[in-house]
């Protein structure tokens, strides 16, 4: 039996210890009339030989693409490493390490981890995981609430945060009355309007989100926006790409006082894309919000002998201790995932995660720079962008895409479906797996594509 | 020692890291980082050596016994991870078109429809990415359900006193007040004191079945009656799922809405707390609201169903759709076990729980419901040998880690005092619950003999007994050199 070890001599022993006839009998508290007798509509098992030869011809039917999408999800090089030693048993197949003695493997790597993300994002304090990046800015929004000194339920969210984050947390908040204000975009700069937001500084609000880069690969203007929110009694949330930071200036320094607040999606540090998933989303925050954080933490202490040791901490805040108080109901971390990025950092450092962020940030420019000449494509917006930019292109975008698909590039995200003033225009990513020749062929496949649509274009009237 | 104290300035992993380039002069300078971040500077040697001298501090199924409460650990094919990595799943991009996807989407497609048929439901969404997500998926389509009839007065949540801490938890992230109602002697929800409870205030009720107490709801079908006759919806928490795989259905027992726990039922990996996935299935009713993106089958083409395809949904739970590997994984696990396969999961892990809690009884322990069929799990309560010898259910479970088994739930669930939530699953062979139960024996033994060694333990594991309190109190959460 697939996964069941017992032969039939253990059955029939273990059925005379407990005393019943047969297995059925286990079951005869439950109402007789509720059997359902079995599931018809599952098919019938497979051998691991079987489903083994399924899968690959499925994944062999999806292929392989030369990928320049980003949007939230990056493709980078995962040290071989990394997953050989996720997938170890001994991680794998843990759980939560509720006994401490017996999982001080996982909760030093996790206290490693939270030490990482801390200095990654200049601030002092660091959770264990949450579930992904648009989860963590609405948790990252309820705490913000929750800590706010005037029981304030609003929350400033500018347009150029991602906008599943902001459908996300929508989602999530929307049920305890908070109201999440959208904050628009200067459409010359791509980034957000500050004379609009100086314009909403009479209504309080608990909180500014800022996204750095923001959706559209731009840089915001970090320093002024953060000493806005601090000047107007609000609290910083910043949202960043992790890999940005090893570049860029750390949320924790972020104007006078430096953000309060640093989530994101881990997903570049060792996640690879995964369609989508299992990802990891990160919080950080100044020490005086760590009672508000949501999720598990983890201490270092002494054990009996006084000898160094780690276990999770402050669980008071949490839903299996404080139930209907608890900060949220969260009762998950990530863990394998953050196990990923604690080796992926770990193995990169300093220095190799500052070169991947520079070699992905030229090869963006770079691409940028070469599609820019093609006639009919030009870049939107003139501000500084990290590792990803908006291309406006002179034929519809879908069509584009569809024919650079079928040429085996994924040409990058169009932005008609979320921001209907950028119809016409492509946000687009180059990574540091990208070479020479990747970006030489996605410029010229383009400049055919669309100097054929030029031609012959391909109305409906035509 | 920690990793940073294996770093040694200017060492570097070089085959990892990609060749120098140039500072970018189109970057302002004030945005620029001034200092790097305090990452460790080390060989792939130093890193592969640390990490895996982790791994071996702790437990885990494929080295230990683990018959946590509650948990289901059972044990994680191997195939179901290979198979979920293949390199094409892997390399996909969330945001890539459904055409370049179609292996993968017909993948979750198919889980879909086999969790439909497993929970009796009318649809199924696999967003939610862990339990406690499905729960707040749960009842936030409660909401919906019930502001979408202008029904706005409903603003309680009615809880046995048994559940699981993430559902009182994910009431309040949905805007409701919790009513909690008491369990009877025999282990069941009070009838009489959830009759009382309903009333025109009640918009669900959340219930776990099996409880979390290890027995079936005998009157379950009675209970979301009541419940619905004073105009609330019945919210069934999958948590215990393994225990009625394949024989009974929260659907047919009249339910509008549950989650399941694929690392937990499916086998997926716990991964040392994550990542889980928590698919919900629904009534009729509630279909409209279903969590977003779910698969959509059209003439044979598989697709995401977006905003735009249900305009009433609660929304969406994640950025890009859900974990999606350890969805591959489940998939990977229920087209192993097959239909038939899944009605012994239930079968065996009912029967190696029921044998545990026969010869636990007969080696001397105390269940607490001593008349009811162990389901998958079953307490076993401490109290009368803490009375006697001081030691704890805490101290107890701290001394079987020195044995090489991983404790049982310790103090859950709360009504039960000293308890002891034991759960074996069906992958554990009769050899094992053996040996379980000789270990469970010489520990008792040793609290009658000499206590003090039993409340010192462990003793034989990396760590003796670590200080809580001072964690909480004099917070280190963050190396600083």
């Amino acid at each position: 039996m697939p996964f069941i070890p017992h032969t039939a001599t253990d059955v029939a022993r273990m059925l005379e210890s407990i005393g019943v006839p047969g297995i059925d009998a286990l079951f005869d508290e439950i109402p007789p009339e509720l059997n359902c007798g079995g599931l018809k509509g599952v098919p019938a098992g497979l051998s691991e030989m079987a489903v083994s030869r399924l899968m690959h011809e499925r994944a062999a039917r999806d292929g392989f693409y030369s990928n320049f999408i980003g949007a939230g999800a990056y493709e980078h090089h995962i040290p071989a490493a990394v997953w050989q030693i996720v997938t170890r048993g001994e991680f794998y197949s843990a759980y939560t390490p509720y006994q401490a003695e017996a999982s001080q493997g996982t909760l030093q790597l996790l206290y490693e981890y939270q030490t990482m993300m801390a200095s990654l994002t200049g601030l002092d304090v660091s959770n264990a995981s949450l579930y992904d990046g648009a989860s963590a800015v609405a948790e990252a929004i309820l705490m913000a609430v929750r800590a706010g000194r005037h029981g304030v339920k609003r929350v400033l969210v500018p347009a150029t945060l991602h906008p599943r984050y902001r459908a996300v947390a929508k989602a999530t908040v929307r049920n305890q009355g908070i109201e999440l204000v959208n904050v628009p975009f200067d459409p010359a700069k791509g980034y957000t309007d500050l004379p609009a937001l100086e314009a909403m500084a009479s209504t309080p609000a608990a909180a500014l989100v800022i996204p750095q880069p923001n959706f559209f690969g731009v840089l915001e203007p970090v320093d002024a926006l953060t000493d806005w929110a601090h000047a107007h009694d609000m609290l910083a949330i910043a949202v960043v790409n992790p890999l940005a930071l090893a570049l860029l200036k750390p949320p924790g320094q972020w104007g006078g006082r430096g953000a309060d607040i640093c989530v994101g999606d881990g997903q570049p540090l060792g996640v690879p894309l995964s369609s989508g998933g299992p990802y990891f989303g990160f919080i950080t925050a100044r020490q005086a919000l760590v009672r508000q954080l949501p999720g598990r933490i983890v201490g270092r202490t002494v054990d009996a002998d006084g000898r160094s040791g780690f276990t999770l901490t402050l669980q008071a805040r949490e839903q299996h201790i404080r139930r209907a108080k608890a900060t949220s109901n969260i009762c998950s971390n990530q863990g394998l995932l953050v196990t990923a990025a604690t080796l992926h950092m770990a193995l990169l450092g300093p220095q190799g995660l500052k070169n991947v962020a520079l070699a992905s940030h030229a090869n963006t420019r770079d691409l940028s720079q070469r599609l820019a000449i093609i006639p009919g494509v030009e870049r939107v917006f003139p501000a500084p962008f990290f590792h990803e930019v908006v291309m406006r292109v002179s034929s519809p975008v879908p069509d584009v895409l569809r024919a650079l698909r079928a040429r085996g590039i994924l040409g990058g995200y169009a932005l008609r479906q979320d921001y209907p003033e950028l119809a016409d225009c492509i946000l687009v990513c180059a990574t540091e797996t990208k070479t020479d020749d990747d970006l030489e062929n996605y410029a010229q496949q383009l400049a055919r594509i669309l100097s054929r649509r030029r031609e012959a274009p391909p109305c409906a009237y035509k | 020692m920690l990793i940073f104290e294996r770093s040694s300035p200017g060492r570097i992993a070089r085959a990892q890291v990609p060749a120098d380039t140039a500072a970018p002069d189109d970057l302002p300078a004030d945005q620029l980082r001034a200092d790097p971040p305090l990452l460790p500077e080390c060989s792939e040697l130093d890193v592969v050596r640390h990490y895996t001298g982790l791994s071996r501090k702790n437990f885990s199924i494929d080295t230990q016994f683990y018959p946590l409460g509650s948990c289901t650990m059972k044990y994680n094919p191997r195939a179901c991870n290979s198979l979920a990595m293949l390199p094409q799943f892997l390399a996909r991009h969330p945001l890539a078109d459904a055409d370049t996807g179609q292996g993968f989407l017909t993948s979750l497609y198919e889980l879909q429809e086999m969790l439909k048929e497993v929970t009796g439901m009318a649809a199924v969404s696999l967003a939610p990415m862990a339990g406690a997500q499905g729960e707040f998926a749960g009842v936030a389509m409660i909401r919906a359900y019930h502001e979408a009839r202008g029904d706005a007065a409903r603003d309680e949540i009615i809880i046995p006193d048994a559940a699981h801490g993430t559902n009182p938890a994910t009431a309040i992230m949905c805007g409701y007040q919790v009513k909690e109602i008491p369990t009877d002697r025999q282990g069941n929800v009070d009838l009489e004191a959830l009759r009382a409870a309903v009333g025109p205030r009640t918009a669900g009720l959340m219930l776990t079945n099996p409880s979390t107490l290890g027995v079936f709801e005998k009157a379950i079908v009675e209970i979301q009656r009541i419940v619905h006759a004073a105009g609330g919806l019945s919210y069934y928490d999958g948590a215990n799922l393994n225990a009625i795989l394949a024989r009974v259905r929260p659907g047919d027992m009249g339910f509008d809405v549950i989650h399941m726990n694929l690392h937990k039922t499916f086998s997926t990996p716990h991964g040392g707390g994550g990542p889980g996935a928590g698919p919900v299935g629904v009534s009729e009713r509630l279909k409209p609201y279903l969590p977003i993106p779910y698969v959509l089958s059209e003439r044979g083409f598989h697709r995401w169903a977006e905003e735009a395809d249900c305009p009433e949904s609660i929304g969406r739970m994640s950025a890009f759709g859900g974990n999606m590997g350890v969805l591959l994984r489940a998939f990977v696990y229920a087209r192993m076990l097959g239909g038939e396969g899944m009605r012994r999961v239930a079968e065996y892990a009912s029967l190696n729980a029921g044998y545990l809690a026969a010869e636990l009884m007969k080696a001397g322990f105390e269940l607490s419901f001593p008349g009811r069929r162990a389901s998958h799990e079953f307490i076993v309560t401490l109290k009368g040998l803490k009375d006697e010898t001081g030691v704890t259910a805490m101290d107890f479970a701290k001394r079987l880690l020195d044995y090489g088994f991983h404790a049982p739930t310790t103090y859950f669930p709360l009504l039960v005092p000293e308890c002891l939530l034991i759960e074996p699953t069906e992958t554990e062979s009769k050899e094992t619950l053996d040996a379980f139960v000789a270990a469970m024996v010489a520990v008792k033994r040793e609290a009658e003999d000499r206590p003090e060694w039993v409340k010192s333990a462990p003793h034989a594991l990396p760590v003796r007994r670590l200080d809580d309190v001072k964690a909480a109190r004099e917070l280190d959460v963050v190396w600083r050199p």
